[in-house]
């Protein structure tokens, strides 16, 4: 009987949505000339009139322009995903940097200890001997989708993601390997000490919190948009130590 | 039709939320809604024949229709690290409903007032 119900509602709810459909713009005929997206696509929101946005009268063409290889003024990443997380909405950037922190704080208040849990099994050999030789590729190719995150799709939590899987992977593979909560703690706190320091130093520069100080450079060199990949990299490395904190607190448990 | 996949996917967690009796169960509905609503989010913003918003070699030029949105990538971008931090926090906590009532079953459950 409970699931008949549970039927009904589901259907309910899923009937209202579809109903709901009808009023956004059918799949695929998505129109960024209403949105904001244009702007950010072609790199000019400065030259946006702001007060018209909000009346909702703007409507603006942007003319077709070259970007890939020029000096843009705005913002010079190539990702334009890139552009809007760590650029012009940096400061939501931090918050959901927060967000992770205190999810892996939560985790460990939790589930935290200072010993490594024993399971008493020995790992397989193709196991133990594979690690070696993959760990640090992992770690080689987080750091490569970190560092080139305002040219390829990635950035830094993806990045930092892979590098938490090849502390996984060492978990997995070795029954005393163990991370002390100092080393993934001081790199953590440390390197989201740099991207609120890099914050500051721009209210200091530019007057802006997050403000982008550095120059861009042209579009698509790997040394280019300003603090965009400093932050990423930041960011990849803060994300690897949490997350590889996270598995720690997973395989510990209290002493006694 | 992808909203419809996104609509029918909200669906089938809302049922699992309702009807499963072990709580593991019920997070993984949880998280089926999230992945939900973010192919809803990325599917408003698909244009048709649009290329990913990288400029590149390939693509060099900014013109209209030549890509999709860029804004809802970057919001779903944070939806899945808060997803994944939910995730992470809500299956220590069932390790330790485990660990206190001997079950994570409703049903099973030691020690719990009816």
């Amino acid at each position: 009987m409970r699931r008949f119900y549970a039927i009904l509602i589901a259907a309910a709810l899923v009937y209202m949505l579809i109903s709901f459909i009808s009023t956004v713009p059918s799949y695929g005929k998505a129109d960024l000339k209403e949105r904001v997206s244009d702007a950010f696509l072609s790199k000019s929101v400065n030259a946006q009139n702001a007060k018209a946005w909000l009346e909702g009268k703007a409507i603006h063409r942007q003319p077709a322009k070259e970007i890939y290889g020029k000096k843009v003024k705005e913002e010079g990443s190539a990702n334009v995903v890139t552009s809007i997380v760590v650029n012009y909405r940096s400061f939501d950037t931090l918050g959901e940097v927060t967000v992770l922190f205190t999810a892996a704080l939560g985790v460990s208040l939790i589930l935290g200890g200072s010993r490594r849990k024993q399971y008493g099994r020995e790992a397989n050999f193709v196991l133990k001997t594979s690690t070696g030789i993959l760990v640090p590729l992992i770690i080689m190719f987080g750091a490569y989708i970190f560092v080139h995150g305002h040219l390829t799709p990635g950035g830094g939590f993806p990045g930092g993601t892979i590098i938490a899987m090849a502390s996984l992977l060492l978990y997995l593979s070795d029954e005393k390997f163990f991370l002390s909560k100092a080393s993934t703690g001081a790199l953590e706190g440390s390197m989201g000490g740099t991207y609120v320091i890099i914050g500051l130093l721009g209210l200091a520069i530019g007057g802006y919190f997050l403000y982008n100080f550095l120059p861009n450079g042209v579009v698509g060199n790997l040394v280019s948009a300003g603090i965009v990949p400093l932050v990423y990299v930041a960011i990849g490395l803060k994300v690897g130590a949490e997350l590889s904190g996270l598995v720690t607190d997973l395989h510990s448990e209290k002493e006694g | 039709m992808v909203f419809w996949i996104s609509a029918i996917l909200i669906g089938i967690g809302v049922y699992g939320l309702l009807t499963q009796k072990n709580l593991f169960k019920q997070l993984i509905s949880l998280s089926i809604i999230d992945t939900a609503v973010n192919i809803f989010i990325i599917a408003v913003g698909y244009v048709d024949n649009g290329k990913a918003p990288i400029y590149s070699k390939a693509v060099p030029k900014f013109m209209e229709g030549a890509f999709v949105d860029p804004l809802p990538q970057a919001l779903v971008l944070t939806a899945i690290v808060i997803g994944v931090g939910v995730l992470a926090l809500g299956a220590s906590l069932l390790v330790k409903v485990k660990e206190k009532h001997s079950s994570i079953d409703v049903e099973n459950m030691k020690g719990v007032g009816e």
